[in-house]
C-alpha cells in the first residue's frame, strides 16, 4: 500500500494551494474587514509553504509502496 | 463574543478533511485482513510512523486548548508537562520497558499483566482502562461540541453525531491502522494550522524577548521560583513537580497507558518499537512552541488595553480555554481560519479514534476472549473488534450527553489518570525489574493504590482533610494536589505490593523468562552502530531537555 507520507503530501498540497489562492485573491481584492497583521498576507506565504511541503512529500513518495 | 465567521473556503477545507479521512479508512480496509492487522496494524510500521502516532495520540485538541489556557494562568510552569513531565518517562519506556512489552508479543498492556502475574490482575487493569478510555473519549466529544458551539455557533447535536459517526466509520473499517494514519495527518495539521498563531503573535508583539519581558517575571521561569510554592502561580514546589509530575504521573502515563504504548506495539521490529518514544520525545519537546508561546502572547495582549484582546468570561469566571480560538479569530483570514479549525477538529477526532482503538483491543483480548469466548477464531475476533468500536463510540456519545447535563464531571476527569495509571506504574516497575514480586502482591497492591487515590480524591473534594496535608506545603493548587495524590497512590501500591509478595506464592522462574529483567538476557540487544541505537537518541534527547531547562531556569 502507499505510505502515509504520500497521503500527507496530497492533503498538504491540496490545502496549501487553496490557502495560497485565497491569499492571492485577498491581495487583489482586500476584504472589507481586515484581520490583525493582514498587511503581512499570512495566507499567501503560509499557503505557499504548505504547498511546497506537500509537493515534497507527494513527489518523494508517489512511487513508493510499503508492505 | 461574535462567533468565528467561516467563509466558503474555510468550509471547503473542513469538508476536504472529512472526505479525506473517510477515503483513507476505505483505502486501508482492503489491507485489513485479520485481527493482527486490525488491532496492532499488522506490526509493520516504521519507527517514524509509530513515533509520530505515539505523540499524536497524546496531542489532542483538548490538551492544546487547555495547555494554552494554563500558560495564560500559570506561565512557563506548564512547560514541565512537556519536558520533565514527559521526556524521562518516554526514554525509560524505550530503553528499559519496551523490550519486555514487545518481545512477549502481547496485544495490550493488560496482556503483559496476565503473563507476568495472573488473570485477575489483568482483568482489574483491563476494566479500569476500558472505563477510563470510554469516559475520556466521551469527555473529548463533549469538549469538542462545546468548543464548536461557543466559537463557531455550530449545533451541539450535529457536532457530536457527525464527528462520532466519522470516527466510527473509519476505525471500524481498518482499526488501529486508520487511527494511526489519521493521527499522523492530525500531527501535520496541528503544526501547520496552529504554529502560525505563535509566529504572528511574536510578530505583533515585536520579538520573543519582548514577549518574555512583558509577562510577570515568575511566568517566564521554569524552576527559579519553585523552592517556595507561594512564589509561583501553580502553587507547587520543585518536589511536587519532580515526584508527582516528573516521576509518577509522567511514568504512569507514558509507560503504562495502552493508548500511547499501543502505537509502539505496531512497529515492525524491536528496534523500531524502542525508537518510537525516542523520536516522539523530540517532537514532544517542541510542542511548547505552540501552546506556551500562544498562551504567553495571549497574556501580553490581554494586559495591553490598546490591543482590544480579552479572554471570554463565563458567569464572571475567565474562560482560559478561549485563548487559542480567540488568537485564531484575531489573526487568521479566510482559508487559514478553516485550517485552524480543521486542526482542532482533527485533534478532537484523532483523540477519540485513539481511545476507541485502544478500547476495542482491551475489550476484545483482555475481557471478551479471556472471560466470554476463550476459543474465538481469528475472524470472530476481527468481527468483535469492529462491534466493540461501534459500541464504544455509542457509549462515548452517551458520556458526552451525560457530561453536558453534569459539567462538573470534567473536574473528575482530571483525577482519573491518577486513579488508574499512577498505581499501575508501581506494579509494572516491580513486575519488570523484581523477580520475586507475586501475583497476589501485584493484585492487592493495585487495589490498594487505586483505592487510596480515589479515597484521597474524595477526601479533598468533600473537605474531609485539608489539601496541604497531601501536598506537605503551605500552598496547594488543584494541580499540586493532583501531583501529590499520584505520588501517594504510587507509594501505597509500591509498598503493599512488596509487603504482600513477601508472604505469598511466587511464580516459577521458568514462566517469567522474557518478562522480568533478571531472567532475561539479550532482550533488547541490537547489533548496529551506536549512533543508530535508541540509547544514542536517548542521550541526544536528554541533552536537549537539559539545555531547555537551563535556558528557561
Amino acid at each position: 500500500m502507499k505510505p502515509i507520507w504520500y497521503f500527507v503530501g496530497i492533503l498538504l498540497l491540496t490545502l496549501g494551494v487553496i490557502i495560497l489562492l485565497t491569499g492571492a485573491y485577498s491581495l487583489a481584492y482586500p476584504p472589507e474587514h481586515q484581520k490583525v497583521l493582514a498587511s503581512y498576507h499570512p495566507a499567501l506565504w503560509w499557503g505557499g509553504i504548505m504547498t511546497i511541503a506537500g509537493l515534497i512529500f507527494f513527489l518523494a513518495n508517489r512511487k513508493k509502496t510499503v508492505r | 463574543m461574535a462567533t468565528i465567521g467561516l467563509s466558503f473556503v474555510d468550509w471547503l477545507i473542513i469538508i476536504i478533511y472529512f472526505a479525506f479521512i473517510l477515503g483513507i479508512g476505505y483505502y486501508l480496509k482492503r489491507f485489513t485482513k485479520n485481527q493482527e492487522d486490525f488491532f496492532i496494524a499488522g506490526r509493520k510500521n516504521s519507527s517514524w510512523v509509530a513515533g509520530i502516532a505515539f505523540l499524536s495520540a497524546n496531542l489532542g485538541a483538548l490538551e492544546l486548548l487547555g495547555m494554552t489556557g494554563n500558560t495564560y494562568k500559570y506561565g512557563m510552569y506548564v512547560a514541565h508537562f512537556y519536558w520533565i513531565g514527559a521526556i524521562p518517562a518516554m526514554l525509560f519506556l524505550g530503553i528499559y520497558m519496551m523490550p519486555f512489552y514487545y518481545s512477549s508479543k502481547i496485544h495490550s498492556v493488560p496482556g503483559y499483566l496476565k503473563l507476568r502475574f495472573d488473570e485477575k490482575t489483568r482483568t482489574l487493569n483491563a476494566i479500569g482502562f476500558a472505563v477510563m478510555t470510554l469516559l475520556v473519549s466521551g469527555i473529548n466529544l463533549y469538549a469538542m461540541a462545546l468548543v464548536l458551539h461557543t466559537f463557531l455557533g455550530w449545533d451541539w447535536d450535529v457536532s457530536i453525531w457527525i464527528s462520532a459517526a466519522t470516527v466510527a466509520v473509519y476505525v471500524t473499517m481498518s482499526g488501529l491502522m486508520s487511527a494511526i494514519f489519521t493521527e499522523i495527518i492530525q500531527f501535520f495539521l496541528i503544526w501547520f494550522g496552529l504554529f502560525l498563531v505563535s509566529i504572528l503573535g511574536i510578530v505583533e508583539i515585536g520579538s520573543i524577548h519582548e514577549v518574555f519581558a512583558r509577562v510577570p517575571e515568575s511566568f517566564g521561569r521554569l524552576w527559579a521560583t519553585s523552592a517556595d510554592a507561594s512564589q509561583n502561580g501553580m502553587a507547587v514546589t520543585w518536589a511536587g513537580i519532580v515526584l508527582g509530575l516528573g516521576f509518577v504521573l509522567s511514568f504512569g502515563y507514558w509507560t503504562t497507558d495502552f493508548l500511547v504504548v499501543q502505537r509502539a506495539f505496531s512497529a515492525r521490529d524491536l528496534r523500531s518499537a524502542r525508537m518510537t518514544p525516542m523520536i516522539a520525545s523530540f517532537f514532544k519537546m517542541a510542542v511548547p512552541f505552540i501552546v506556551i508561546m500562544a498562551g504567553l502572547v495571549a497574556l501580553v495582549l490581554a494586559s495591553d488595553p490598546n490591543s482590544g484582546f480579552a479572554l471570554l468570561k463565563d458567569g464572571g469566571q475567565i474562560n482560559y480555554d478561549s485563548a487559542l480560538p480567540l488568537l485564531i479569530q484575531r489573526y487568521y483570514p479566510a482559508g487559514l481560519a478553516g485550517l485552524g479549525i480543521t486542526a482542532l477538529l482533527a485533534g478532537f477526532m484523532a483523540g477519540q479514534a485513539g481511545n476507541v482503538s485502544a478500547f476495542n483491543t482491551v475489550w476484545t483480548y483482555d475481557l471478551y476472549r479471556s472471560h466470554i469466548n476463550k476459543k474465538a477464531s481469528d475472524e470472530h475476533l476481527l468481527w468483535m473488534g469492529r462491534v466493540a468500536t461501534i459500541v464504544g463510540i455509542i457509549i462515548s456519545v452517551g458520556t458526552a450527553y451525560w457530561a453536558k447535563s453534569f459539567p462538573s464531571i470534567m473536574d473528575y476527569m482530571q483525577a482519573i489518570f491518577s486513579w488508574v495509571n499512577a498505581p499501575l506504574f508501581a506494579t509494572m516497575l516491580l513486575g519488570m525489574f523484581v523477580v520475586w514480586i507475586t501475583p497476589s502482591g501485584a493484585f492487592w497492591g493495585l487495589v490498594a493504590g487505586m483505592g487510596s487515590s480515589f479515597t484521597l480524591f474524595l477526601a479533598v473534594k468533600f473537605q474531609w482533610i485539608d489539601p496541604t496535608v497531601i501536598t506537605m506545603s503551605t500552598a496547594a493548587s488543584d494541580m499540586a494536589v493532583n501531583f501529590w495524590r499520584a505520588w501517594w497512590a504510587w507509594v501505597i501500591c509500591f509498598v503493599v505490593t512488596i509487603a504482600i509478595s513477601l508472604f505469598t506464592k511466587k511464580k516459577p522462574k521458568e514462566e517469567l523468562v522474557g518478562l522480568v529483567k533478571g531472567l532475561t538476557s539479550g532482550v533488547g540487544e541490537v547489533h548496529v552502530a551506536f549512533v543508530k541505537t535508541p540509547e544514542f537518541y536517548a542521550i541526544l534527547s536528554l541533552i536537549v531537555l537539559f539545555v531547555l531547562n537551563i535556558y528557561y531556569w
